[in-house]
């Protein structure tokens, strides 16, 4: 094709051109964004997410409770003794995803135990003194996690999260909610 | 190819219309004169089987959602109403739940009917791909369905593939929670997926439109791969194609109706009868059978992020089919070694479907691992290697000599053998 060889000096038009598509495309880029926000969490799950008590008292030694914070599954283990020991005696070099059992409970309540309850690989739950440590087992995929509830095995990345929580007596926790002091 | 159409409209007011909406004209030459390939088989009819199945789950599952409650406290009771309560509910149902399945089945043969005949090499990548992208819709399409009865399995099964999104570093816990509309599964989550449950399907039906528009290009390939080179090669759609893609239809509908009929829930899992509970994970919790071959590979590699992405790749490395692919020859009649190929990859994927619905240890695990490197070396490795090492068989000359014998061609044919002559481009 026959072009003119010398640039041709850009016009008032093409001015307007590159103008009304730049506004087109940010307006168009922009309306994206509440329609995006509106799939997040909305307000009222949000506001369910306060903090829950649970009293302790029934929970026997040995006992795994389940209940839920936010929608989302949480389990309590009252821990034996060996329990205890079994999750303290650890190496914490040769884990996964290394923590040592002390920064996971609360100091001096390290016969409770609150972790998430959802498997960290894919979300199933864990069944309670099974696999090879006897801390959970995941019957989805095969998740094995000991009774700090760190992953030892199978496909999960990371240990069951701990909560914000905290201990207002001997006897009761707060889950949703850190210790201020 | 840009067939004029040779559609003569014969009363006037079919002329006044074509010259205002020549859609006439176009149903003509697409599904009338349109040409065929006169050695098509049987698995050249389920594409017609597929259309079908599109329309019989959007029939039933509109109807379905007239009676449906998409919410996480009444779902599983309007399912259960739409089986007892609702007149011939039952039917709606079983025929929507294993018309999935039928659908997925005739999908799979007419894929693999492809990977056989070569029907994704030049000229028809595009509408090979477009293929690929009905199929992932149809993916999306189906579990989210699965999801809607509410039952342990659906809760189960949402709980796991949307998981699978926070395999991915820094943002997988947002996008997480942007799906499921909350901090797990529920209420929000169930809504939206009913919302989209009901508009994938006519998403596909889009593409399904672009996919025969790209078919109509090129035309259709043949069990010999050969292009149609005159017009005693091609038979018109109508009556031939039409026909037979009828009688197809009828028999599958036979099929469907004895799963419908004999064994409604055999294909589904007791599971789902329970319902959905938060606290408790099934013992055993599998996919529907469609997906147990993805299922399998994600569970092969002792890696969340990886198994995801080994997963996501198995399907989208059929997009890349048509330039790993070396070999010119498109039938896999004509090509002896890829032949063998072939039917350890279709047993491969088979026994990785087998896999998947077993429990995820041992020997299992093992046996998975060594498909799934199986699987991706097949694409990676014999298809790109086999085009430069095999010796194809002979071609025929043309599609009328590979079904009339060459002695036969050119001398007398058979009275009726005679097709219209046909100009293909
Ligand atoms: C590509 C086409 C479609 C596929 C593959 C598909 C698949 C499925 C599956 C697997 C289920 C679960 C069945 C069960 O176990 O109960 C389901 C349920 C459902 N689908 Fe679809 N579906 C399709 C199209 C549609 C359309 C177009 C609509 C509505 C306009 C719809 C509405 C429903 C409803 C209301 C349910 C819940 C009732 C039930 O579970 O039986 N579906 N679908
Ligand atoms: S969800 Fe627990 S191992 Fe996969």
């Amino acid at each position: 094709m026959a072009h003119p060889t010398h640039a041709v000096e850009p016009t008032r038009r093409d001015f307007l051109f590159i103008a009304t598509g730049a506004a087109a495309a940010v307006s168009g880029a922009t309306l994206v964004w509440p329609f995006v926000q509106s799939l997040a969490p909305d307000a009222a799950t949000v506001a369910a997410g306060a903090p829950v008590e649970v009293d302790l008292t029934p929970i026997a030694e040995g006992q795994i409770v389940k209940l839920f914070w936010r929608g989302k599954l949480i389990f309590v283990r009252n821990r034996t003794p060996a329990e205890i020991k079994a999750a303290e005696d650890v190496n914490v070099a040769t884990l996964r995803d290394p923590q040592a059992d002390a920064a996971r409970v609360k100091a001096g309540h390290a016969q409770w135990l609150v972790v998430y309850g959802n498997c960290t690989h894919l979300g199933c739950v864990p069944l309670g003194h099974q696999g090879e440590y006897e801390g959970w087992f995941c019957p989805c995929h095969g998740s094995i996690f000991d009774t700090s509830g760190r992953v030892r095995g199978g496909p999960a990345p990371t240990n069951l999260p701990v909560p914000p929580y905290t201990f207002t007596s001997d006897t009761k926790i707060v889950i949703g909610q850190e210790a201020t002091a | 190819m840009s067939h004029s159409t040779t559609y003569v409209p014969k009363s006037a007011f079919a002329k006044w219309f074509e010259t205002r909406l020549p859609v006439a004209g176009l149903v003509h030459s697409s599904f009338i004169a349109f040409p065929v390939p006169r050695n098509l088989t049987y698995f050249w009819t389920f594409g017609a089987i597929l259309v079908f199945m599109l329309a019989a789950q959007i029939v039933t599952g509109v109807f379905l959602a007239m009676y449906y409650t998409p919410n996480a406290a009444m779902a599983f009771q309007s399912v259960e109403h739409i089986m007892r309560d609702v007149n011939y509910g039952w039917l709606l149902r079983y025929l929507h739940a294993n018309g999935a399945s039928m659908f997925f089945i005739a999908v799979y043969i007419h894929i693999f009917r492809n990977f056989y005949y070569g029907s994704y090499k030049a000229p028809r990548e595009v509408l090979y791909i477009l293929g690929v992208v009905i199929f992932i819709l149809m993916m999306a399409t189906a579990f989210m369905g699965y999801v809607l009865p509410w039952g342990q399995m659906s809760f189960w099964g949402a709980t796991v593939i949307t998981n699978l999104f926070s395999a991915i570093p820094l943002v997988g816990d947002t996008i997480v929670s942007y799906l499921w509309g909350g901090y797990a599964v529920g209420n929000p989550t169930l809504n939206r997926f009913f919302s989209l449950h009901f508009l994938l399907p006519f998403m596909i039906a889009g593409v399904v439109i672009l996919h025969v528009w790209a078919l109509h290009v090129p035309g259709q390939n043949n069990p010999t791969g050969i292009p149609i080179k005159s017009g005693k090669d091609a038979v018109p759609f109508t009556p031939y194609a039409t026909i037979k893609d009828v009688f197809a239809v009828v028999v599958f509908m036979l099929f469907f109706a004895w799963w419908v009929f004999y064994i409604p829930n055999y294909l589904g899992h007791a599971d789902n009868y329970i319902p959905a509970n938060p606290a408790v994970t099934p013992a055993h919790i599998v996919p529907e059978w469609y997906f147990l071959p993805f299922y399998a590979i994600l569970r092969a590699i002792p890696d969340k992020l990886g198994g995801v992405i080994a997963m996501f790749s198995a399907i989208v490395i059929w997009v890349f089919m048509p330039w790993l692919d070396t070999s010119k020859v498109r039938s896999t009649a004509y090509r002896p070694l890829y032949k063998q190929f072939f039917w350890v990859f279709v047993a491969v994927c088979v026994l990785l479907g087998w896999l998947g619905a077993k429990p995820a240890e041992g020997y299992y695990t093992l046996a998975a691992q060594i498909c799934t490197v199986y699987y991706f070396a097949h694409f990676l490795i014999v298809l790109p290697v086999l085009g430069f090492i095999e010796r194809p068989l002979p071609l025929p000359n043309s599609i009328l000599e590979s079904v009339m014998g060459v002695q036969k061609v050119g001398a007398g044919m058979p009275a009726g053998a005679h097709a219209e002559p046909q100009s293909k481009g």
